[in-house]
C-alpha cells in the first residue's frame, strides 16, 4: 500500500464525503457466522467525534469526486476548481478493513461523485461492497449512496450487500431543485428509492415462507435535506419528510444545515451562519412525529408554518393547547404522559414503572431524574402543590425562559429583535 | 457489624450470606484492601466461598429475575465505595417484597442501583468504542485501557463476535489484567507490560501499525467541519481522560 498516496485520497475524499449527515451504524441484525470478521448486530457504536460534535461510525467517503453534475450547493459540483482524486476499488476495501480491524469505525459509508453515467457509478460501488462481502468476509456495516439514475438490477445487487441505502433529495421543494440543480430531476432520486423500498418488502414477505432468503438492505433507506439552501418553510421541509417517512418507509431523514460553499448568487454567502438552531428544531419535530405520537399536523401547518425558535416544538404545541392540561402522571396513559413538555420517552417509561408501586409526588420525580423545570407547568401529582395554577401560556413561556439557559440563546434574540418584536415584548 | 471480603463478586455474595447467617441487618461489607480498622464495631473476615455465592446467586435470580440479577453484577463491577451496601439493601429489599422490585425507582437503594448500572453501561459502551488496536509484530491485536469501572469483563462477548478471525488482547493498566483471545477462547491474562506501552515503539508493533494511525488521525481530521465547531460537545462525548488511547487524539 502506498502510503503517501492513500493519504492525499483520503484527505480530498473524506474531506468531500463529511456533507453527509447520516452516521449511524444500528438496526442492521447482520450477525458474524463462520469465524469471519465483524458483527452489526448490535446497537451501533460512535467511535470518536469531530470538534464539531458529530459521531464518526463510519468511514464516509467518496470513491471519487468527479462529477459530471453541477448542483450549486454541493462542493464537488463540476465548475467548483478544486482538487479532484478517485480510489480504485482495491483502495477502499484494504482501508476498510485495516480501519475495522483496528476498532476504528463499525464500517463503510461509500457514496460518489457521477462519473461517466449512473450506471458506471453504482456499479463500482457495488463493486466495493460485494468484495468486502464475499471476498473479506466482512460483516460490518456497509452505507452505500444509491446514484440518482441508477438501474434496478444494480440497485438489486446493491441492497443484497449493503446494511443501508440512502438517496439524498437534498431540496425540500420542487422549485428549489430546479433553480439550484437544473441537470437533477426529482424522478432520478425517487426510482431508485421506489425500487429499493419495493425490495425490501418483497424480501421481508419471501422471508416469512423461506427461511434463507438473502438480507436486502436490512437497515433500509435514509434520505437527507438540506435547510436554509433556498427560503423553504418548515413546513415544507417536514411535510416533504413525512411523505417520504410514510410512502418510501425511510428509516430517517436527515437535516442538514446549509454550509456556504460558493459564491453562487443563488444561495446564502459564504461566511453566512450554518442555521444550527433550525436543524435543532427540525429533528425535534422529527421525534415527535416518529416517537412521541404526534401527527405533523399538530406541529406544522397553516397558522404555524415555522416552528418556534426560543422554544422547542413540544413546548410550543403544548402552550396552544393548554385546555388538555394539567395531566396527572399517576393517572394518564402513555401517550398523553408523552406529550408533557420536557419530558422524554425515558422518563415517561420510569414514571409508568415507578407509579405501580406508590402514587408520585413531587419529591419522588425529582429523585428518579424527571427533569421538571419545563413539565412542572403541565402536570399534577400527589401532592397540593401545582405550578400552572391560572398561568396564561404567555406566563407559562416566560417563566421557562427566565429559568432556562441555552447556547441558542444569542441566536434567538437576535432573530427576535430584528423579525418579531412583538413576541419580544411578551418575552420580556 | 463490618464483613472484609476478598474484593471478588463470590466474596460479595459469601458476605452477604454470613450477615443473613448472623441475623445482621444492617452490615458494612468492606473489601479487604480499603479497610482501615474500626475500634467500635465487630469486624468478621469473610472466607469465600463458592457453595454460599451459588446459594445466595440463586435466591437472588429467583426474586429479582435475570435483569435485576445483572444489575447487581454490573453495580458491583463499578467498585463504588459503599456500593456493597447499597446492593445489600437491594437484596434485602428483593427478599422481603413480593413483587418484582427491579423498577422500583423511588426505593433508594434500586434508584442508586439503577443509577449505577447506568454509568457502568456507559462506560462498558465507550470500551467498545473506543479501545483502539495496535497491530504488534506476532499479529496481535493489542489495547490498552484504563475504564472508571471495571467493565472488561462484560466487554468480552462483543469483541468476541466481532473479531472472531484475529488474535487479540485489551489490557486493563489500571487494574493489570487483560482479556485475550486466541481465535478459539478469551482468557483472562497478566502481563509485566514496559512503561514505554503507550508509545507504538517499532520495537513491539509493526511499521504499518504506525502508518495506519496516521491515515486514521489524517481522516479524523478531514471529516471536521470547521464552521460548525462545538468544543464543549465534542469533549462531553469524548472527555478528556480518554484521549491518550486514542491515536486520533494524540498523535
Amino acid at each position: 500500500m502506498n502510503f503517501d498516496r492513500i493519504k492525499e485520497k483520503l484527505n480530498i475524499l473524506a474531506d468531500a464525503a463529511k456533507y453527509d449527515v447520516s452516521c449511524s451504524s444500528s438496526g442492521s441484525k447482520r450477525q458474524n457466522k463462520g469465524k469471519g470478521l465483524g458483527d452489526s448486530s448490535g446497537m451501533g457504536i460512535c467511535h470518536s467525534y469531530t470538534e464539531d460534535g458529530r459521531c464518526v461510525s463510519l468511514l464516509k467517503i467518496l470513491l471519487t469526486n468527479h462529477c459530471i453534475f453541477d448542483c450549486a450547493y454541493c462542493v464537488t459540483r463540476k465548475s467548483n476548481d478544486i482538487q479532484r482524486a478517485a480510489f480504485k476499488v482495491q483502495e477502499v476495501v484494504d482501508l476498510t478493513i485495516n480501519f475495522y480491524r483496528r476498532n476504528y469505525i463499525e464500517g463503510l459509508f461509500l457514496s460518489s461523485g457521477i462519473f461517466k453515467s449512473p450506471d458506471t457509478t453504482m456499479e463500482r460501488l457495488v463493486q466495493v461492497a460485494k468484495k468486502l462481502r464475499l471476498e473479506e468476509n466482512f460483516n460490518g456495516y456497509i452505507h452505500l449512496k444509491s446514484i440518482p439514475g441508477a438501474s434496478d438490477e444494480l440497485m438489486h445487487e446493491a441492497g443484497l450487500y449493503a446494511d443501508r441505502l440512502s438517496v439524498n433529495i437534498e431540496i425540500p421543494t420542487r422549485e428549489g431543485l430546479k433553480l439550484l440543480a437544473p441537470d437533477k430531476d426529482r424522478k432520478d432520486f425517487l426510482q431508485p428509492m421506489k425500487k429499493v423500498k419495493d425490495e425490501i418488502i418483497r424480501h421481508k414477505s419471501e422471508k416469512r415462507i423461506i427461511k434463507s432468503t438473502p438480507k436486502f438492505a436490512p437497515a433500509g433507506q435514509s434520505t437527507q435535506m438540506i435547510v436554509g439552501a433556498t427560503n423553504e418553510t418548515d413546513a415544507q421541509v417536514m411535510y416533504t419528510a413525512a411523505y417520504f417517512y410514510k410512502k418510501y418507509q425511510m428509516k430517517r431523514v436527515y437535516y442538514s444545515g446549509y454550509i456556504p460553499v460558493s459564491y453562487d448568487p443563488r444561495l446564502p454567502s459564504i461566511g453566512t451562519d450554518v442555521p444550527l438552531l433550525r436543524e435543532n428544531r427540525l429533528y425535534q419535530a422529527d421525534w415527535l412525529m416518529r416517537f412521541y405520537g404526534f401527527s405533523i399536523e399538530e406541529l406544522l401547518n397553516k397558522e404555524h408554518p415555522n416552528l418556534d425558535s426560543d422554544v422547542d416544538p413540544k413546548l410550543s404545541w403544548a402552550l396552544r393547547n393548554l385546555h388538555l392540561f394539567p395531566v396527572d402522571v399517576n393517572k394518564a396513559d402513555k401517550q398523553m404522559l408523552a406529550r408533557i413538555p420536557g419530558l422524554g420517552m425515558k422518563s415517561v417509561y420510569k414514571i409508568l414503572g415507578a407509579r405501580k408501586y406508590r402514587n408520585l409526588n413531587w419529591e419522588h420525580l425529582k429523585k428518579i431524574g424527571v427533569a421538571l423545570n419545563r413539565a412542572k407547568y403541565f402536570m399534577v401529582c400527589n401532592s397540593k402543590e401545582w405550578e400552572k395554577k391560572d398561568l396564561s401560556a404567555m406566563n407559562i413561556k416566560s417563566l421557562i425562559l427566565q429559568n432556562s439557559s441555552s447556547k441558542f440563546r444569542n441566536t434567538y434574540n437576535n432573530q427576535l429583535n430584528l423579525f418579531d418584536k412583538q413576541d419580544a415584548l411578551i418575552q420580556y | 457489624m463490618i464483613f472484609i471480603y476478598d474484593a471478588s463478586f463470590e466474596g460479595f455474595l459469601s458476605a452477604v450470606f454470613m450477615a443473613y447467617e448472623y441475623k445482621c441487618k444492617q452490615p458494612k461489607i468492606v473489601k479487604k484492601e480499603k479497610f482501615m480498622g474500626d475500634f467500635f464495631e465487630e469486624v468478621e473476615e469473610v472466607i469465600t466461598s463458592e457453595e454460599k455465592a451459588i446459594r445466595v446467586w440463586k435466591k437472588v435470580k429467583a426474586k429479582c429475575g435475570s435483569r435485576g440479577s445483572q444489575q447487581i453484577y454490573w453495580a458491583f463491577l463499578s467498585e463504588l465505595d459503599e456500593i456493597e451496601i447499597t446492593l445489600f439493601q437491594y437484596i434485602q429489599h428483593a427478599l422481603v417484597s413480593t413483587k418484582d422490585i427491579t423498577k422500583d425507582y423511588a426505593h433508594p437503594a434500586v434508584l442508586k442501583v439503577a443509577q449505577t448500572v447506568k454509568q457502568v453501561g456507559r462506560e462498558k459502551h465507550r470500551m467498545d468504542a473506543f479501545v483502539r488496536f495496535r497491530k504488534t509484530k506476532d499479529a496481535i491485536y493489542f489495547a490498552t485501557v484504563e475504564p472508571d469501572f471495571n467493565v472488561l469483563p462484560l466487554n468480552v462477548k462483543h469483541f468476541k463476535n466481532r473479531y472472531a478471525d484475529q488474535k487479540w488482547c485489551i489490557y486493563d493498566l489500571k487494574r493489570n489484567y487483560g482479556i485475550f483471545y486466541d481465535l478459539e477462547k478469551v482468557e483472562i491474562i497478566q502481563l509485566d507490560l514496559p512503561a514505554s506501552i503507550l508509545e507504538t515503539s517499532t520495537d513491539f508493533f509493526t511499521t504499518e501499525e504506525i502508518q495506519f494511525q496516521h491515515l486514521w488521525k489524517n481522516y479524523f481530521d478531514s471529516t471536521n467541519i470547521k464552521s460548525r465547531k462545538n468544543t464543549k460537545l465534542h469533549q462531553q462525548h469524548v472527555p478528556k481522560r480518554y484521549w491518550r488511547y486514542l491515536s486520533e487524539k494524540y498523535l
